[in-house]
């Protein structure tokens, strides 16, 4: 790394500009490759969490309850069935965000909870 | 000894030694008994058994003479009891006194009942050099009648709609000398960076440079635009600690008024009654409580007198608090790593096992009294973050001050590097990846995508915090 990366810049961020929204864990990272996506869902099978769909437009992020993409997949542990959630999900509401939850029903809450998909805005 | 017959019922005036009535080593403590470990280190030619029993006796029903009016009640059932000494390792001049007290010696719901007796008179005793109270074991009958954390770890979570990862938080700076105005800049640069929350310096209350009124007003309408902005839920810390329990209340119903999620609270310099009853105010107005813990350091720190701070850690479990800062193990303050792992395990967990590797003396339950979130903060930055994630796991709260504002573009940037990172990490964590060890390949690989992460990188490379921990646990040399 060079010095240059110390030279001040501007952080860019607009109330008016709807691809300023964040919408929590991984929001600022890049979009999750196939590959990737796998791996967390891994971790949330692993834990003994229950996945779940969930998906919303981009101006509604911040709220609490998004669309829930049929019911929770109580007991699923096959990751291609649950990317094949995540595409269906996806191609039915493709100007929407698609978050992948693990249900800890343990703690009564979320264990995780990760946008997968990302509208583009 | 006395002369006197000490005929069983008969009142014998004088002074017996403590070791005849409260050194008991055949007995069993009960399920409901208040247990604690002291380590003492008694004065020269006193015997072990005699020091411990005149622990226990002091911190509970006895005085240095006989009274007659012991004899009109139960001695028995309300004494406490020394029942076990052991060696403390590699220290052969101190050693560990194990008291058990009946629970009926306490008012219920009232740590300061119980700190009262157990950390009373008996540390200025003149048969004992020092005195450190190392644990203390609190029984799920007595835990039961303290009110707790007021929403606590999942409620949080769920009132901020953040999961799976730590949370991430900056205390704003200066800490002292802002005007309010330009105070809510920082907090509003910081939070529309990508933190979850702003915090006041202990030390803000309310200053004729700032007052709290004020200071309150900016610092919401930064947290209410950078929500906008960002469509995350955030939080700043409200310090509503003041002179009186009054001003404080007061305080509280202004944040409440004005929206906010979370307040904040110095529970040791403030005390342990104002403390509770904020913390039941937060539980009937469903506002998250933020713990400082300043004046800590004075008792808790030397390691042969005072209180473990794992000790100030449960008693204010029972008192409530939503969060609690815990040391961060690898920045600036103390904190050795495995006495940490031992009092997060206090703040978080239901049921805590006996681990003397961790400094944990007792098993110690909590039932369903909901947990706190640990807080780590002072002296770290992106580069301790692998290191904070590990340590620390999901539930909890990491503070960079300095590594946020200190940022070569600015807050706003300096809290995007440091959310960059700690998503990083546990995206990395979540593979299977060993952090901790692979920190600077995942922070690196992450900064190509992100030049504020590079130039928090770049910025803070050379900063280590490696000074040896004064208080270590107690080891084998």
């Amino acid at each position: 790394m060079s010095e240059d990366v110390l030279t001040v810049q501007n952080y860019h961020s607009l109330i008016g500009d709807i691809a300023s929204r964040k919408y929590e864990t991984f929001s600022y990272l890049p979009e999750m490759t196939a590959e990737e996506m796998k791996a967390q869902i891994q971790y949330i099978i692993d834990k003994e969490w229950d996945v779940a769909i969930e998906h919303v437009e981009p101006t509604r992020t911040k709220n609490t309850y998004w669309y829930m993409w049929k019911l929770p997949m109580f007991g699923e542990w096959n990751i291609d069935t649950v990317m094949e959630e995540i595409e269906a999900c996806s191609k039915a509401y493709p100007n929407h965000h698609v978050k992948v939850i693990g249900y800890n029903k343990l703690k009564q809450s979320q264990g995780t909870a990760m946008v997968v998909r990302r509208a583009s805005v | 000894m006395n002369a006197k017959s000490n005929q069983p019922g008969k009142f014998s005036a004088g002074v017996k030694e403590y070791r005849e009535t409260y050194w008991e080593p055949h007995y069993a403590p009960k399920d409901s008994d208040i247990l604690a470990c002291f380590k003492v280190v008694p004065q020269p030619g006193v015997p072990k058994e005699e020091v411990a029993a005149a622990v226990a006796a002091e911190s509970s029903t006895g005085t240095w003479t006989t009274v007659w009016t012991d004899l009109l009640t139960n001695m028995d059932y309300y004494k406490g009891r020394a029942y076990k000494i052991e060696d403390v390792p590699g220290d052969p001049e101190s050693f560990y006194a194990f008291v058990a007290y009946p629970i009926d010696l306490f008012e219920e719901g009232s740590v300061v009942n119980v700190l009262t007796s157990l950390v009373g008179n008996v540390f200025g005793f003149k048969a004992l050099r020092t005195l450190r109270l190392e644990d203390v074991r609190f029984p799920l009958h007595y835990v039961l009648t303290c009110g707790g954390p007021p929403n606590g770890i999942q409620v949080e979570r769920d009132k901020l709609n953040k999961y799976g990862r730590p949370l991430l938080g900056c205390t704003i700076k200066p800490k002292l000398g802002l005007s309010a105005k330009n105070y809510g800049r920082a907090v509003y640069e910081c939070l529309r960076g990508g933190l979850d929350f702003t915090k006041d310096d202990e030390n803000i209350n309310s200053q004729p440079f700032m007052r709290w009124r004020n200071r309150f007003e900016s610092v919401m309408e930064a947290v209410n635009q950078a929500e906008t902005e960002t469509g995350e839920r955030k939080g700043h810390y409200l310090n509503v600690t003041a002179g009186t329990v009054e001003e404080m209340f007061k305080r509280a119903e202004f944040a409440k008024e004005l929206g906010s999620r979370i307040i904040m609270h110095d529970f040791f310099t403030a005390g342990f009654t104002a403390n509770t009853s904020l913390a039941n105010w937060c539980r009937d107005n469903g506002m998250l409580l933020h713990i400082h813990r300043a004046m800590h350091a004075v008792v808790d720190r030397h390691p042969n007198h005072g209180i473990h701070f794992r000790v100030l850690a449960k008693c204010l479990r029972l008192s409530g608090g939503d969060h609690m800062h815990s040391g961060t193990v690898v920045g600036k303050l103390e904190g050795d790593r495995d006495a940490t792992l031992g009092w997060i395990d206090c703040m978080r967990d239901s049921f805590i096992k006996e681990d003397r590797s961790r400094g944990i003396f007792f098993d110690q339950q909590f039932g369903t009294m909901p947990g706190m979130i640990p807080v780590a903060s002072g002296g770290i930055h992106v580069w301790h973050m692998p290191a904070l994630v590990n340590i620390f796991g999901d539930d909890s709260c990491l503070q960079f001050g300095g590594g946020t504002l200190g940022h070569p573009w600015g807050n706003a940037a300096g809290a995007c590097a440091n959310r960059v990172a700690v998503e990083a990490c546990v995206q990395a964590r979540n593979e299977g990846d060993e952090i901790e060890k692979n920190g600077r390949e995942i922070l690196t690989k992450a900064a190509k995508y992100s030049p504020e992460l590079a130039a928090a990188m770049e910025t803070w490379k050379e900063i280590k915090f490696e000074f040896d921990t004064v208080d270590k646990l107690d080891v084998q040399n």
